[in-house]
């Protein structure tokens, strides 16, 4: 029978890079005398040596065999695990991703980098502490490999077999032992009985007999001994070569009873107090289980939210002809329709909020990069790091994850790179030497919160400002609020580093890592004190699927508005309009002064306003600190929309974030908040003119 | 039908395991670690136990140890699956009950070698 | 236009089989009136032809732009060929009708209506018997002309699809996936 192992290799590659990633994590925060941390490493290089050799990597087993017997030192406590040994053994995690990444996606891979580091293996293994084990195991099992050389000895061989009376409890059988003897040729077995007790001694669960064996076969003696291997040191054992044997049975049968009068003390029997005891395994790695464990195809889920879309669109159009039904005459049909749609309404959401969920993946996928890159740092800039991690539990959808990572690892080396002094700075201040990064996630409301915070320097607001007015963001002499200043970093091209490091000099900026964020519907915003440190806060939507909106209408068409960036609704009051030279018009709302966009013509569906500008609603939204009031001819419900993308089969539209099917069928575009505040700054002169006249008009 | 009980942390060894073991016509219960191999053990008798040394929650050596003390595993064959380097391992696991080891790596032709060598 | 020279569908022309009706060898193309016009779409761009059913605008865009449809749960847009081609603009009827089409861009393929004044026929064209669009006198752009034919005495234009639905505003931008 042949089996097709093959099959199994993206198992072994899966699990061995969870495996790779637990080694890495563990290492990060391994400190000398965590054993338990120490064994899970081992086991999982152990794991991807085994899987290696029988899949046929035998590149990655033999490399991982160096790795394994370093850990194994360690674990046994002939060698101390030293930070350059960490340094060493995350090098070689690094090397084995490589190699399996290679013999995946059959790329090149950079052997002279492998060599190199399984030569610093091979080196510690000489010279580290565990130098006297590991040459013995090495010369045991290259011995045990020289012993194996097959010998010529042919005709036949006499083999006698006196097994311990234990010997069954192993659940070895003498009688599967003959029978693999069998295999090699013809035998003659005689049993010996002498060692029987009387019946009433008889123990049925020992084994009183001996055997001789007379085989015929063109074997060698390896070959006899290995099938007697599995009982060696449960028996005695003889093996000859025929052409040897003389008739010395009588002796033989006196030894088997000097053999039996010994007391049982089979090694059985024993304990060792050595034995490793495992302990339960550290949560980390039943964290890791149960988001690991889950393979969901996207194409399906996909599939999944689709349908859920098409429920939601069937229940918003039973809505509708419920309330058609309710200015009819039929009371009672009318009351049935309305509690199957209350029934519809709650298995849409839970349908939804099951299948929302498949989507959704803790954060640590994100956060689990930053212990290794924390490591790196450090080591690279000279810089005494640590980080901190809360939060990593909190779930939010997997597209957002994936693009959500790239501005994180952009925030981390800035917070590391131009935010955490070098220890003597940090001294000096009367700090900690040790700079601490904390990465917090918790959800709010709807959103996600990403917080990157350090205790470094904080952002330097005099130098910022003196770099922007020399980029010409700002004019000389312009007074900014320190919000306004710290937001200048995002603007396109900013850069305040001294000399243009490796990490964060590398041309994308953090007008990036904001236009990144913003395309995911979220929000970033500083909180910076000098000389104590910064706070980046990334607010996120949870997934990109669906979302809450208030319907409206502008020029009798349907819009939707993000619930989440409404703040309020209101009437219109005549004398709360204001008109600003240069500014456009403004609401007065409270204390606060809010531009007013006027939707017709934002949205270039100016249809000669039919309604007086008191007689029109204001939508109040607020989108990264800047609010708006925005002029609609009418609100509609509030309702959850399914988004979907305009780019399928048009592209982007400035001042839309997309579009969603209504319960009639039609479509209705999603207002971005942000780009239609973006397109009232380019329409404000047009705006102006036309609205004045009409205000004077009125 | 001949009843075997695979025990393996590697998803990969184990499926590799089961499977061959399923084509040549036994009957296989897996099982991730010690705890669960115990648990699957004691829930219904099985004729061959083959397990990993190494893995988390309950090693192999743990459990071959707690399955000979059951009445009913007293005399079942129990196969460690160990590596070359664990010449030790072979040794602890005697001495804790097992009957024998199979070493790594091996092919599955091998593992059904050893398989119908115990079993007979 | 010179239209004379491919009149004449006597048997000794063995091409011309291939000008009548729906049946014979060649590209399938599917023809649409536009103005008193025939004009012709290659029939495996054709997803599906509907009637006309009210759009949703989409601020800022072009005017030839109607709007966006619901079309089993996606969005996609819809074209008024006549504005396209700055035609007198037509009151949309019972006969106007939508060709919805697969538009094959150099970033990804969209699927896109067009509004035309109605449908006509299906014809087997050889693409060896197209003449190259005139130098002149048409009112459609020479960009967006695959080349013209003759069929049972009639011109029509063969219409370059792709290039007509990914030029200018209607033209894809990247986008990151």
């Amino acid at each position: 029978m042949s089996i097709d192992i093959s099959q199994f290799i993206q198992t072994f590659l899966e699990e061995s890079f969870e495996g790779l990633d637990t080694m890495e994590s563990l290492l990060l925060t391994l400190s000398a005398d965590d054993s338990e941390s120490i064994d899970a490493i081992f086991r999982a290089a152990h794991s991807i040596k085994g899987g290696a050799g029988t899949f046929g990597f035998g590149e990655v087993a033999h490399f991982t065999h160096g790795v394994e017997t370093l850990l194994d030192e360690a674990r046994a406590g002939r060698r101390l695990v030293s930070p350059e040994m960490v340094t060493l053994l995350l090098a070689s995690v690094d090397c084995v991703r490589s190699m399996l990444v290679a013999a995946r996606d059959g790329t090149t891979l950079d052997r002279a980098r492998v060599a190199a580091i399984g030569r610093d293996i091979e080196t510690s293994l000489k010279s580290g502490v565990g130098d006297q084990a590991t040459s013995d195991q090495f010369a045991k099992s290259s011995a045990e490999n020289t012993s194996r050389q097959p010998s010529a000895e042919r005709n036949g061989w006499r083999i006698v077999f006196i097994p311990e009376v234990n010997v069954m409890r192993s659940g070895n059988d003498p009688l599967r032992l003959l029978q693999a003897l069998e295999e090699f040729g013809e035998i003659k077995v005689t049993c010996h009985t002498a060692g029987l007790p009387s019946f009433d001694d008889l123990n049925p669960e020992e084994c009183y007999l001996a055997w001789e064996i007379l085989l015929e076969a063109d074997t060698t003696r390896d070959s006899i001994a290995e099938v007697f291997e599995w009982v060696d040191g449960q028996c005695e054992l003889t093996i000859e070569p025929l052409s040897e044997f003389t008739e010395t049975m009588p002796q033989e049968n006196s030894k088997l009873h000097a053999h039996l009068d010994v007391p049982e003390e089979g090694p059985g029997s024993t304990i060792q107090d050595s034995a490793i005891v495992e302990k339960v395994a550290p949560t980390a790695n039943r964290n890791r289980g149960d988001s690991g464990s889950i393979r969901v195809n996207t194409d399906k889920i996909d599939a999944l939210i689709n349908m859920v879309g098409e429920l939601v669109i069937t229940q918003s159009m039973l809505g509708q002809l419920g309330l058609k039904l309710q200015s009819g005459t039929n009371e009672q049909c009318i009351e049935g329709l309305l509690e199957g749609l209350a029934q519809l309404e709650r298995n849409t959401r839970e349908l939804q909020e099951n299948v929302m969920s498949i989507r959704m993946l803790p954060i640590s996928f994100a956060f689990n990069r930053f212990p290794r890159m924390i490591h790196d740092l450090s080591e690279s800039l000279g810089k005494q790091l640590k980080l901190k991690l809360t939060g990593e539990q909190t779930e939010l959808d997997k597209n957002v994850l994936e693009k959500i990572t790239d501005p994180l690892v952009h925030l981390v080396r800035n917070a590391v790179d131009h935010g955490i002094e070098t220890p003597d700075v940090r001294v000096t201040a009367g700090k900690p030497a040790v700079g601490t990064v904390h990465l917090n996630a918790y959800h709010k409301g709807g959103n996600i919160v990403i917080e990157i915070s350090d205790d470094g320097a904080g952002l330097n607001k005099a130098r910022i400002l003196a770099k922007a007015v020399e980029r010409g963001l700002v004019p000389a002499g312009q007074a900014l609020t320190d919000e306004q200043i710290n937001d200048l970093i995002f603007a396109a091209g900013f850069s305040t580093a001294d000399a243009v490091s490796d990490l964060s000099g590398r041309g994308v900026g953090m007008d990036v890592v904001r236009r990144n964020i913003k395309a995911l519907g979220g929000s970033v915003e500083i909180l910076s004190r000098e000389g104590h440190g910064s706070s980046f806060i990334i607010r996120l939507p949870l997934t990109l699927s669906i979302m809450d909106g208030q319907l409206i209408e502008v020029a009798n068409q349907s819009y939707v508005i993000p619930l989440i960036s409404i703040v309020e609704s209101l009437q219109v009051q005549q004398d709360s309009v204001k008109s600003v030279a240069g500014r456009g018009m403004v609401y007065r709302l409270r204390d606060e002064y809010i531009p007013v966009l006027f939707m017709q013509e934002l949205l270039g569906t100016y249809i000669g306003n039919s309604k007086q500008l008191t007689d029109s609603l204001l939508v109040v939204v607020e989108t990264e600190g800047q609010r708006a009031a925005l002029v609609v001819d009418d609100l509609l419900g509030q309702q959850q929309v399914v988004i979907k993308a305009l780019e399928t089969n048009f592209k982007k539209v400035a001042g839309l974030s997309g579009a969603t099917i209504l319960g009639d069928g039609t479509v209705a575009l999603i207002l971005d908040v942000s780009g239609i505040i973006s397109l009232s700054r380019h329409n404000l002169g047009l705006t102006r003119s036309i609205r004045t006249e009409e205000i004077k008009a009125a | 039908m001949t009843k075997i009980l695979a025990v393996d942390d590697s998803n990969s060894l184990r499926q590799m395991v089961v499977f061959t073991l399923k084509q040549s016509g036994y009957d296989v219960v897996e099982a991730r670690n010690g705890t669960e191999g115990l648990q699957k053990a004691k829930a219904g008798q099985v004729d061959l136990v083959l397990t990993d040394v190494n893995m988390p929650e309950m090693d192999g050596i743990t459990l071959v140890r707690e399955l000979r003390a059951l009445p009913s595993y007293k005399f079942t064959p129990i196969l460690v699956l160990t590596t070359e380097a664990g010449t030790d391992k072979k040794q602890e696991g005697r001495a804790a009950g097992a009957t024998g080891w199979l070493v790594k790596p091996f092919s599955p032709d091998q593992l059904i070698a050893t398989v119908k060598r115990v079993l007979g | 236009m010179n239209m004379g020279m491919n009149i004449g569908t006597t048997p000794a022309h063995p091409q011309a089989n291939d000008f009548t009706g729906t049946g014979g060898e060649g590209d399938q193309f599917l023809t649409f009136i536009l103005a008193g016009e025939e004009y012709g779409v290659d029939i495996l761009r054709v997803q599906e032809i509907r009637g006309w059913t009210r759009t949703t605008a989409i601020p800022n865009a072009p005017h030839y732009l109607r709007g966006v449809i619901n079309l089993r749960g996606t969005i996609v847009p819809i074209i008024d060929l006549r504005e396209r081609f700055s035609m007198q603009p037509l009151e949309y009827g019972p006969t106007t009708v939508v060709i919805v089409v697969r538009a094959q861009g150099e970033r990804r393929d969209r699927i896109m209506g067009i509004v035309v004044d109605a449908v006509s026929e299906v014809y087997s064209l050889k693409t060896s018997d197209l003449q190259p669009p005139p130098d002149l006198g048409s009112v459609v752009d020479e960009q967006f002309l695959q080349g013209l034919a003759t069929v049972e005495g009639k011109m029509i234009i063969l219409l370059d699809i792709d290039r007509l639905l990914n030029t200018g505003a209607l033209e894809a931008e990247q986008v990151m996936e």
